[in-house]
């Protein structure tokens, strides 16, 4: 898979750092999931935690810690995880399949507009929010800015803006001021998973996020 | 800087950076292979004190921050054999242990959707990364520019990586908008990226 568009590099360091927002980590390990280079980047970035790590004043540890260690070694009955259970839906990445309790192709969307379907993962008190936008080929979506962030991962189909054009695997993760009008391709319905982060002064105000989508 | 100072009571004697990272994959690679109890608890030694320091930023108190590096340390005694020096160092691959025991444990419900990178390793078909991957002898490097970062780019990353704050969180704290903090981390992963294409 080709990917043109890829996490930017803010991103890269806050996954890398275990601290990206809940919603916004879920998109991103969808990308990730995809992408060799930007798996590549979140490596690198970890060793930020290392060289951080090292560097702790360290905490003394308990007395007896090590033979604790040891006995605990000893009654483990200890085995390597599991390699994941069988994905609902192996035509998506492992971190967006998880979220979902039947194949994409038969999920249930709430049209919220002509052309648009809606599919809510998630819509949390702080604002943020997670959901599957389902839009028809050749369908224009509102120009729109970002009162917070705002992560989007295409999953089938494409769309264009001003950006460029985005397909399967791309991401676009955009500054809070950024502006676009996707445009989706002909063709395919175009799904994408997207993740909004309010920023403070707007938190418990989800419509707002969703407004572009969903024409409230 | 304050590395390697408090392993003072081993035989060996106190390696430099490079070497020590040599060593605890060695160390690792032996616990791996035979089960070492010995090198294991030499790991333990250096890594126990850093992880439960770790585990306190957090806000875990010393008994709960106690427990976690125990589970991280089960964790690398069970997964040594897994490790893979290819992908970056000893410390490195703690780190992420570490890491991804406290978003389960500590953080209210962001275990759900962490996704550790590790778990597409073996999906991936394509070996050919147009990235550096860190080896081992980076990582000093790292450490280095790390310690050469102006002071605000640090502190985000510092925040970031072992404080657990979101990027909005970093900005409220430190009142300025969240593209300055944004900013400031592209700078000190560009920065970092510097000095890793200086190696080439």
């Amino acid at each position: 898979m080709s990917i043109a568009y890829h996490l930017d590099d803010a991103t890269v360091v806050a996954y890398a750092g275990g601290s990206l927002a809940d919603c916004l980590s879920v998109v991103a390990a969808g990308h990730i999931a995809m992408c060799d280079h930007c798996r590549a980047r979140v490596r690198r970035a970890e060793v930020f935690g290392a060289a951080l790590l090292d560097s702790l004043q360290p905490e003394q540890m308990d007395a007896g810690a090590l033979t604790r260690m040891f006995q605990r070694i000893d009654g483990s009955d200890w085995t390597l995880p599991q390699s994941g259970k069988v994905s609902i839906d192996s035509t998506l990445p492992d971190p967006v399949a998880r979220l979902l309790d039947k194949p994409l192709d038969q999920i249930r969307w709430k049209t919220t507009g002509p052309g648009i379907g809606l599919h809510i993962i998630e819509r949390n008190e702080d604002g943020s929010s997670l959901f599957l936008l389902k839009v028809r080929p050749g369908h224009k979506l509102p120009d729109h800015g970002h009162a917070g962030q705002e992560m989007t991962l295409i999953l089938r189909g494409a769309y264009r803006d001003q950006i460029g054009r985005f397909a399967p695997g791309d991401v676009a993760d955009l500054d809070e001021d950024t502006e676009h009008q996707p445009v989706i391709e002909e063709g395919e319905d175009c799904v994408c998973l997207i993740a909004t982060e309010a920023p403070a002064r707007f938190k418990g105000i989800v419509p707002r996020l969703l407004q572009p989508f969903v024409g409230i | 800087m304050v590395i390697a100072t408090i392993v003072t009571d081993i035989d060996r004697p106190k390696p430099a950076r490079n070497s020590q990272a040599e060593h605890f994959a060695g160390l690792l690679n032996e616990v791996a292979e035979t089960r070492s109890r010995q090198a294991f608890a030499e790991l333990f030694e250096h890594f126990g004190p850093r992880l439960k320091a770790f585990m306190m930023r957090k806000g875990a108190n010393a008994e709960l921050a106690e427990d976690l590096t125990q589970d991280a340390m089960i964790a690398v005694w069970n997964k040594a054999g897994m490790f893979s020096p290819g992908k970056g160092s000893v410390t490195t691959w703690i780190y992420t242990i570490a890491r991804n025991l406290r978003i389960d444990r500590l953080r209210r419900e962001g275990s759900r959707y962490f996704t550790d990178i590790d778990e597409y390793e073996e999906a991936s078909d394509d070996p050919a990364s147009d990235e550096v991957v860190i080896s081992r002898e980076q990582d000093a490097l790292v450490t280095g520019a790390l310690d050469v970062l102006p002071a605000d780019q640090r502190e985000v990353i510092v925040m970031a990586f072992m404080d657990d704050m979101t990027q909005t969180e970093i900005a409220e704290k430190l009142d300025v908008p969240l593209g300055t903090v944004k900013s400031r981390m592209r700078l000190a992963y560009r920065k970092m990226g510097a000095v890793l294409e200086d190696l080439k």
